[in-house]
């Protein structure tokens, strides 16, 4: 996981906590706490494909705001982040 | 942001290479904007990297540049319409704005192509450029079997990266035959610059195995991916792993350009010498115009920043650079043409398009990508086709529709404000 001399930043995902490296993308965090970011039509588990805000597999809810992209949007502390939206 | 002027004499769209040296290059020639939907400059190759002071690399040194210019960068900020002539539609997550031009420089860059093969939608499969940018994101990797797959100059790039960053690369798999990368390869002679990368990506990686003419054909695992299967055709072989990071080339981002009305040839933007497109006052430079690397964009960024703000006398050693760089994009493309195989590993089951869940062998009984998209849904899911109309333009031949607007999903804020008479900031969320 994060590295104990690395900086954290404390977030929310699902409601449960995590200490994120500082400065990492909310789709880097969620793979950190090992949760999918959506779950498709056919009920698959999705993580990010392209990383860069095409794809949109990785769109989560953040901070009650839906479809946020997770790749393309940096953790910041106490941030509230809900997947399966 | 909305402090700033939403008014510029120069316009950017592209924050990556070529963007930002158009930024330094038209600098002094009123206010010069650039915007780009990531919190930070740099664009797919230099994200993520430190532009601090004490930096001595390129981008670190790019960026210096730009910010000496006086630019002004909006960040996390998305066009997604050309309302009217001179105005730009563009969105973040507290709003959406109007952004005035009388210049526009097009540098939108590119994206990977991906195609279908079983599994491929299982978790910790991702584009190779895509785990890379997950890893330059912060994604722990030391330690982690990775396999990179697909086509491309990308691929060595990655997984030099991915190695140099802890992680154990397995396998390098290019579809390519070997016969046609020597080829390459050997064109290359004429440019030691390039070759030395690719030798330099070669000896840092000698203990993985880089086999020419191989391709995935499988994932496998439950939730994630447990382990590829690789095939040349003749053989197989399961390689177990934890990511699979698999892309087929580059496609142009040309969505934008298309919706302003810029005339397209074989799916590139069409510039002129000076990155002129064919609508008048707007340029295009970087991957749009051809996929041609890093320092063809750089060039071509230059040119259209120069070119835009009138500065034409310091034209002529970057024109005639830009002759000798000749057909590079061209040898790229022959280089790394895709196999005819590739068009097979899908069956009827393997979903085709992501955002719908549509299966390949729904998508297969129709006659056009149009047809596809009225009786699958293939296509109408929030990536606009991004993901699976560049897999069916080459598995089917189809061609894309006409691009329409807006070029990415909207926020319903922004849809109620595009007829809303405020000036600059239209509606805030
Ligand atoms: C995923 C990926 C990884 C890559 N990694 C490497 C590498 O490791 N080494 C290497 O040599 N080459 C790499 N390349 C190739 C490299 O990107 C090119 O060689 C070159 O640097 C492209 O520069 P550019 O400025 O044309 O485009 P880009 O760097 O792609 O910049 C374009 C920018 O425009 C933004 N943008 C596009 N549309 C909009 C819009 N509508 N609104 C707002 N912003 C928008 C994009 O988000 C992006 O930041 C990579 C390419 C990709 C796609
Ligand atoms: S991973 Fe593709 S949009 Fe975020």
């Amino acid at each position: 996981m994060h590295k104990p001399d690395q900086p954290a930043i404390r977030i929310l995902i699902n409601g449960k906590t995590l200490d994120a490296p500082a400065g990492c993308t909310v789709a880097v965090a969620l793979a950190i706490a090992d949760e999918a970011c959506r779950t498709s039509v056919q009920q698959q588990e999705r993580g990010p494909l392209c990383a860069m805000g095409i794809c949109y597999e990785c769109r989560v809810t953040v901070n009650g705001v839906p479809h946020r992209l997770a790749c393309q949007t940096i953790c910041a502390a106490g941030m509230e982040i809900q997947t399966n939206g | 942001m909305a402090d700033r002027p939403l008014d510029f004499n120069i316009l950017i769209v592209g924050g990556g290479p070529a963007g930002m040296a158009a930024a330094s290059a038209a600098a002094g020639a009123g206010t010069v904007g650039i915007v780009d939907d990531n919190p930070n400059l740099g664009g797919q190759i230099w994200r993520g990297q430190s532009f601090a002071v004490e930096q001595k690399n390129a981008a670190a040194a790019m960026y210096r540049r730009v910010q000496q210019a006086g630019v002004t960068h909006l960040p996390r900020l998305r066009v997604l319409d050309a309302p009217r002539p001179g105005i730009l539609l563009a969105e973040s997550e507290a709003g959406s704005y109007e952004l005035r031009y009388r210049k526009l420089v097009l540098a939108t860059g590119a994206r990977e192509r991906f195609l279908p093969f079983p599994g491929w939608t299982l978790r910790n499969v991702m584009g190779a450029g895509g785990l890379q940018a997950m890893v330059k994101s912060g994604l722990p990797i030391p330690g982690k079997r990775v396999v990179v797959a697909g086509s491309g100059p990308l691929l060595l790039a990655v997984a030099a990266y991915l190695y140099e960053q802890g992680a154990q690369v397995v396998s390098i798999c290019e579809q390519s035959p070997f016969a046609r990368l020597a080829k390459f390869s050997f064109g290359l002679l004429g440019d030691p610059r390039r070759l030395a990368q690719g030798v330099g990506y070669r000896m840092q990686l000698r203990r993985t195995p880089y086999r020419a003419g191989w391709w995935p054909i499988a994932a496998r695992g439950t939730r994630y991916i447990e382990s590829v299967v690789l095939s040349d055709g003749h053989r197989t072989q399961e390689v177990p792993c934890d990511y699979l990071a698999c892309g087929f080339h580059l496609v142009p981002n040309i969505e934008l350009p298309a919706l302003l009305g810029c005339e397209l040839l074989h799916g590139f933007v069409r510039v002129d010498e000076q990155q002129q497109t064919s609508v008048s006052g707007i340029y295009c430079a970087g991957e749009p115009t051809g996929i041609g690397g890093l320092e063809q964009a750089i060039l071509e960024g230059e040119i259209a920043g120069l070119v835009c703000s009138g500065r034409t006398e310091a034209l002529r050693p970057l024109l005639q650079k830009k002759k000798k760089f000749g057909k590079f994009a061209d040898r790229l493309a022959r280089a790394f043409a895709l196999r005819p195989e590739l068009r097979g590993l899908a069956n009827a089951e393997t979903i085709l398009c992501r955002c719908e869940d549509v299966s390949f062998g729904d998508v297969r009984k129709h006659s056009s990508w149009r047809a596809a998209k009225l009786h699958t849904r293939c296509g109408m899911g929030p990536c606009q086709g991004r993901i699976c109309g560049a897999a069916t333009e080459f598995l089917f031949g189809w061609n894309a529709d006409s691009v329409r607007p807006p070029i990415f999903p909207m926020r319903f804020g922004t849809m109620v404000g595009r007829g809303c008479t405020q000036e600059n900031k239209l509606q805030e969320r």
